[in-house]
């Protein structure tokens, strides 16, 4: 029990992770396919977070005056991941339109229809 | 077969995070840069929100390459999706009064609040990314609530892009200029906790919220105009 307590967030976001592998290796269909990789995205994105966090701390931010630097969480994870959110959106913005582009083509979104695209 | 082999790839890839997660205890982090940025954050960008003056700061050159990867994916959508021939919107019905007003009402106030949240990135939870994606939703807002408006004036918003980018490298230039370094904090810090503070922080964090601001509303158009 204590060992759930403990890595609850490395489990929740490997979780997640694995999850978003799965469902990108079995689903055949490609908008399928993107929502595992943005699940697999929320993952990392959560995994970097708690890598940095402390227990008990506050945000890094000195908004009033009695906060202390010692029980702050670390910010540079946090800037990170505001980076890898933004390049996620990006990611997946354009495997979209990728996607699209697919579909006017082929006339389906069936990774086993489409030719060259079946593993 | 697939599902079998997709089955047993997950199952050995978790099984090797697992055996190296247990050298990371969760909630202990003793990361050197974390004490380093803490203390001396405030006294050197003068930003009471440490992850902006990390974000903007200490990792400013970081931040113009992630400014340049969504530039990039943008060109790529509108180059990928461009068609000759514009594709004829179907049901081009005018919305409904109350949907229509609803939506006019709402729209400068979400602009507002996108504003507030990239002008305060350096004081609180926030910053340009976060508000430039609260300005894209009041966009998304207007096009789903009024249908039979199609397309917005793209020339104005790139203008709005490219300066807003070009803001961005010309304040970093110019502290290559006064102190010679890129990304130099040149202005005068003022006092923590007050709006007019940080040094060139705000002025990078408005351009960015500009910037991505304009972006996403870009790729939210290419999208429908494609569909």
């Amino acid at each position: 029990m204590e060992f759930i307590e403990n890595y609850l967030y490395y489990i929740a976001s490997f979780g997640l992770i694995l999850i978003g592998l799965y469902i990108i290796l079995i689903k055949k269909n490609l908008i399928k396919m993107i929502i595992g990789l943005s699940i697999m995205d929320t993952g990392v994105n959560i995994l970097l977070i708690s890598m940095g966090y402390l227990s008990g701390g506050t945000a890094p931010i000195f908004s009033r005056e009695n906060l202390l630097p010692s029980r702050m969480v670390d910010p540079v994870p946090q800037a990170l991941v505001l980076t890898a959110i933004v390049i996620g959106l990006a990611i997946i913005a354009l495997a979209l339109s990728l996607t699209i582009v697919l579909y006017r083509h082929y006339g389906t979104l069936n990774t086993r229809k489409i030719r060259d695209l079946k593993w | 077969m697939r599902k079998a082999v997709s089955f047993i790839l997950v199952v050995i890839i978790a099984i090797g995070i697992g055996l190296s997660l247990q050298e990371v205890p969760f909630g202990k982090t003793k990361s050197e840069v974390r004490k380093y940025c803490l203390e001396k954050g405030i006294e050197q960008t003068g930003a009471t929100n440490i992850v902006t003056s990390v974000v903007v700061n200490y990792r400013g050159f970081d931040t113009l390459g992630e400014v340049t990867v969504l530039f990039l994916a943008a060109i790529g959508l509108s180059a990928i999706l461009y068609r000759e021939k514009e594709g004829e919107r179907k049901n081009r019905r005018r919305s409904s009064l109350i949907l229509y007003t609803g939506c006019k009402f709402l729209f400068p106030l979400i602009l507002l609040f996108g504003a507030y949240i990239f002008i305060h990135g350096h004081l609180t939870p926030g910053g340009g990314f976060q508000g430039g994606a609260i300005v894209a939703s009041g966009f998304l807002l207007v096009i789903l609530g009024s249908r039979s408006w199609w397309g917005f004036n793209r020339s104005k918003m790139k203008i709005t892009e490219s300066l807003s980018g070009l803001i961005f490298v010309v304040v970093g230039l110019l502290g290559l200029l006064y102190g010679g370094h890129f990304l130099l904090n040149y202005l005068p810090k003022g006092i923590p906790n007050e709006l007019f503070s940080a040094g060139i922080i705000p002025i990078i964090y408005i351009a960015i919220g500009f910037k991505v601001g304009s972006e996403i509303t870009g790729i939210i158009d290419d999208m429908i105009r494609s569909g």
